[in-house]
């Protein structure tokens, strides 16, 4: 059923706030406003109790499939279990209440916080130091290009604007570099799915800013030969970006900075199992080689040791060098509480178990189902692998219709039509939580779809059939959009 | 796939009809409009604005991608087709008639002859099907 | 087995025969040898659940949380608003915030009605025609409107008033670093942006004016007259403005603005060091194609069943690449979500309300202070729920004697602003108890 608008409920007149009355001598607004700036019509916000606004958002959430709902297989995602204690420990009054301006002494276990989760986060993925100041993964690659920037026009070497970025990558990458008002160049990928060291070669030179690079790439593939690609970039004078949002294979196994990156940004919403709240809050941290921390977003969190006080946290606003800032106060802090409880618990163990059973998950799988689907690049995958639909070449099933028929099997689709240079790609990231039979029905169930495909394709271009609505008119919703609410009057 | 024989055509499939006064109008072809599916948004130029050949002048957006046009002749537009503001489903509908996008005075009224005609813009276009 | 991985040790085993491995490291035979670790990472021995709660309750209690455990008269861009109980409880039920952005429209009708419903109110407060889904935070969302004020206006100049929270303006700064683009400073030597310097800098380079209403200080702006000026020129007029203030004042819409951006902190969301707090960004429907970020659309599913997508996504990141209009993916979806039930919460007339609360304190607290022997007024004007005032002692000296006593008092404005240093900056909201302001005027007035 089609759930009212919140504002299609309660009735004028009605609040659910119960706020307090006045304790201080009112003057009517109308005396302390200027003239020209008062409201004159009061903004429409809904008028309802709140039982009718629990009752809204408890049945509007039930709409919702989530990873508290069952299997979220969406690649280049890692939408891995959230735990709970987690949650717990970032609603601590201690942590929720904590204003940005307050005195650092009082902001000791924050400041501690954020300066052992930026060590951990070196380690993890070997960069000497951290910003966590961008509040998602394109934030920081914006903030990892800006660096490479500054870094370059220090050098004098305003020429170069070129970004490389292969044509496997995500768009947040030339998006970015656009951003930068870099030109993005894109580099082939080889015939294995990694970069083409012959059109890598080729294009890298005096003009090249920087390579930006996914490794392990979306096509869930670790290029053997990263070595050799960051070599290139830098011989010919630019540096290399590592858009981490595939950590979650490498863990404890190999790390960018030893691949070669001068810069990183990592996913802690992906990565180190945050929730993806609906698509946010996330926090995307960057990380630098020494050479390059000057130009980090200030301010970084230090520490002083004094032998009478032990150790003082405080922020170091100093940093001529640096980029500046890119959000206000200090990040996404509150997600920062989350990632830090997840390595505490887990442990070097438990991160370097946690991905490789992302990677034995994701081959497991991928052999599952290689009898049904076509997989173009048929070799051990990392945590994710790629899959070109059904190899019946039954054409009229697309995978956009693959992907609703699963809602009905009770599973959230992988991601489909990325990357780009996969026909009909269907991506699929298992992640590490998931059971053993989870993914064995996960298997059964695409495996069921393409018999679908064959003998009954309407049951599978029809789909979904059991969610709340059908397939939705895209369509019309681009050519006349309707964005807002508005009371007929 | 509909060829009307009276235009010329470019290989970005671009249609471009030559009116009485010189002047032409451009538009998509059904090709076009049929690979880009349904079009949802037309970014058209400004009147005045100058473009040489081969220069994006328009953007289509269909929900899932974006292409631009690229001028088949250079020259100034004089005239955009401001019903597609409000109804972008006129170029999938009638990409030759209702659907057109501008109308540009050329700065060579002979460029257009280096376009495709008909028959070789079909035959091209059978080309890339194969 | 840690890490939240289910599989047993038969598990394991049959999973790795079944894709032809020994072991787990067969799986990693593309990593080249010499790259892969050779030993466990550095980090802290792994903790139980029992230890790690243990363990962040006692770094929660390295803090002392301004919003518990003392008087805070702090604001400049986050605040100390109530949240209610209804806010963080919805919030946490786990069906949203373990979704991922509502690609499949079919079964995130949740999220996605949300946050029609949460544009729907930007829109309402703003006085605009569209909003999108969020921005990171009020800096960013301010930002990229200046940006995108450029691009659609084809200029390269900003003028931004120097009354705009300076951190906002150290982001914008960086965020045009790459671009041919400059910024250039409007000054507010009387705690609000100088119209005669804003009209002679108005060239025809300008592509955006950008404004805080009410501004950095507080004080409220003369928005209309601003927009006038704005308007006259061929740049577009960002206003960024406090959503809790237009529960009393004029909706930037409807003084000319054509971007209006904000931080949604304050409704529904705590403080939290900063972050996350949601960026709002809403403009007249002519930009509606030119605005960064995800928006939800209204449309029908195919039995003609109302139903809500994504929509306008040629202009994103996954579709138009290097030509879109800005990079950002995630947002601050949960975070909306919490801000669009407080603002069901209060409603019409609750919102009103808490704006009037607001005033009424921040307007008392002021009187108050400057009533006392050795507090100065800094600027004149109506401000909202911040003030700037004067004591004749350093900022610094006067908030650690108010820390001794229970209170954090205003942020030192030399901080920022070397030629206001002396001043501080007040934040006054409805969870200051007259008590508590009473408490504050005393202890100002024997801190000489």
């Amino acid at each position: 059923m089609t759930k009212p608008l919140i504002f299609e409920l309660g009735s004028p007149g009605r609040t659910a706030a119960g706020l307090p009355e006045p304790d201080v001598p009112v003057t009517k607004p109308e005396e302390l406003l200027p003239f020209g700036m008062r409201r004159e019509r009061q903004a429409e916000l809904p008028e309802v109790s709140e039982v009718d606004l629990v009752r809204h958002y408890t049945r509007l959430s039930s709409l919702n499939y989530g990873v508290d709902t069952g299997f979220y297989p969406l690649g280049s995602c890692t939408m891995k279990y959230n735990p709970k204690v987690n949650e717990a420990a970032a609603s601590l009054p201690g942590f929720t209440g904590l204003h940005p301006y307050q005195p650092e002494e009082l902001s000791q276990g924050a400041l501690k916080l954020m300066y052992r989760l930026e060590r951990y986060l070196g380690e993890i993925a070997g960069m000497d130091r951290f910003t966590l100041q961008p509040a998602a993964g394109a934030h920081g690659e914006l903030t990892g290009l800006l660096i490479i920037r500054a870094y370059h026009v220090q050098n004098g070497e305003t020429q170069r604007n070129k970004v490389l970025v292969p044509d496997s990558a995500h768009g947040t990458n030339p998006a970015t570099a656009a951003m930068c008002g870099y030109e993005t160049v894109q580099v082939k990928s080889n015939s294995r799915g990694g970069v083409d060291l012959d059109d890598l070669w080729r294009l890298a030179g005096a003009d090249t800013a920087a390579i930006m690079l996914t490794n392990p790439n979306t096509l869930g593939i670790f290029d053997e030969n990263i070595k050799q690609i960051t070599d290139i970039v830098h011989e010919a004078g630019g540096l290399a970006y590592c858009d981490g949002a595939n950590t979650n294979a490498i863990m404890g196994k190999v790390r960018p900075g030893d691949m070669g990156f001068d810069v990183v940004h990592l996913n802690l919403h992906k990565t180190f199992a945050t929730p993806h709240g609906g698509g946010g809050p996330g926090s995307g941290p960057v990380g630098v080689k020494d050479f390059l921390t000057p130009f980090l977003p200030r301010p970084l969190v230090e520490c002083r040791v004094d032998e009478e006080a032990g150790k003082t946290y405080y922020l170091d606003h100093r940093g001529g060098q640096s980029i500046g800032r890119v959000k206000a106060f200090y990040g996404n802090f509150g997600v920062m509480v989350k990632a830090y409880a997840y390595i505490r618990m887990l442990g070097a163990a438990g991160l370097t178990e946690a991905s490789e059973h992302a990677v034995l998950n994701a081959n497991y799988l991928k052999e599952k189902l290689r009898e049904t689907y076509v997989l173009p690049y048929d070799r051990t995958c990392m945590h994710e692998f790629v899959l070109s639909p059904l190899k019946s070449g039954e054409r009229k099933v697309r995978t956009l219709d693959l992907a609703k028929r699963l809602m009905d099997y009770g599973y959230h689709p992988p991601t489909i039509y990325f990357p780009l240079i996969v026909e009909e790609a269907l991506m699929i990231e298992p992640t590490e939580t998931e059971s053993k039979e989870t993914l064995d029905g996960f298997a059964a169930a695409l495996r069921q779809i393409a018999r679908e495909a064959l003998e009954q394709p309407e049951t599978v271009t029809g789909a979904p059939h059991r969610t709340p609505v059908k397939r939705l008119d895209e369509v019309t919703a681009a050519r006349k959009p309707v964005l807002r609410y508005q009371r007929q009057s | 796939m509909q060829v009307p024989d009276d235009l010329k055509y470019s290989k970005e499939h671009e249609w471009v009809r030559t009116k009485a006064d010189g002047a032409v109008t451009v538009g998509i072809t059904d090709y076009a409009q049929d690979a880009m599916g349904d079009i949802v948004f037309v970014e058209l130029p400004r009147i005045g604005d100058s473009f040489a050949a081969g220069e994006p002048f328009c953007t289509l957006e269909s929900v899932k991608a974006v292409s631009e046009c690229y001028m088949p002749a250079g020259g100034k537009i004089t005239a955009v087709n401001e019903s597609l503001l409000d109804s972008p489903e006129l170029v999938n509908q009638d990409p030759y008639g209702a659907g057109w996008l501008v109308e540009v005075e050329l700065d060579d009224a002979a460029e257009p002859a280096a376009l495709m005609i008909a028959a070789e813009y079909a035959q091209y276009l059978a080309s890339l099907t194969e | 087995m840690a890490g939240f991985v289910p599989h047993t040790d038969a598990d394991r085993a049959a999973m790795l025969k079944a894709v032809g491995a020994d072991r787990m490291d067969d799986l990693f035979r593309d990593v080249p040898g010499d790259m892969l670790l050779q030993q466990p990472l550095d980090l802290p021995a792994p903790l139980s659940e029992m230890e790690l709660a243990t363990h962040m309750r006692l770094l929660a209690a390295q803090n002392k949380p301004a919003a518990e455990e003392y008087s805070c008269f702090l604001g400049a861009g986050t605040y100390d608003h109530y949240v209610p109980s209804v806010v963080q409880h919805l919030v946490q039920r786990s069906e949203f915030y373990t979704a991922y952005t509502p690609y499949q429209p079919e079964i995130s009708q949740g999220t996605l009605q949300a946050v029609f419903e949460f544009q729907s109110m930007i829109c309402e407060l703003t006085g605009m025609e569209a909003a999108n889904a969020s921005m990171y935070d009020g800096a960013t969302a301010t930002a990229e409107g200046a940006v995108m004020a450029c691009r659609v206006t084809g200029k390269n100049k900003i003028l931004v008033s120097a009354a705009l929270h300076p951190e906002y303006r150290q982001v914008l700064n960086t965020y045009t670093a790459g671009l041919s683009v400059t910024v250039e400073e409007i000054p507010a030597p009387q705690g609000r942006t100088a119209l005669e310097t804003l009209e002679r800098n108005l060239g025809p380079d300008v592509g955006c004016v950008v404004v805080q209403n009410p501004n950095f200080f507080g004080i409220i702006e003369d928005g209309p007259i601003l927009g006038e000026v704005v308007n006259q020129s061929k740049a577009l007029f960002l206003v960024c403005a406090d959503p809790v203030s237009l529960g009393l004042l004029k909706p930037p819409g409807e003084y000319g603005a054509d971007i209006v951006t904000g931080d949604a902190q304050a409704m529904g969301n705590s403080m939290f060091y900063g972050g996350p707090h949601v960026g709002f960004f809403a403009v007249t429907g002519r930009y509606v194609r030119k605005m960064p970020g995800r928006v939800v659309g209204r449309t029908t599913d195919g039995e003609g069943k109302r139903g809500f997508v994504l929509t306008l996504q040629a202009r994103e990141q996954h579709i138009r690449r290097e030509k879109a209009t800005s990079n950002i993916c995630s947002n601050q979806a949960l975070c909306a979500l919490a801000a669009t039930i407080h603002l069901s919460y209060l409603g019409k007339n609750g919102l009103k309300k808490l704006a009037e609360l607001c005033l009424a304190k921040a307007r008392y607290a002021y009187q108050q202070l400057v009533r006392l022997d050795g507090v100065e007024p800094v600027f004149e004007g109506s401000f909202f729920k911040e003030f700037v005032i004067k004591p004749r002692l350093s900022p610094a000296k006067v908030n650690s004697y108010l820390l001794e006593h229970g209170i954090i008092g205003g942020l030192d404005l030399g901080r920022f602003y070397p030629e206001l240093s002396g001043g501080m900056l007040f934040c006054v909201t409805e969870t200051r108890s007259r008590q508590e302001i009473d408490c504050l005027v005393g202890r100002m007035g024997v801190c000489k």
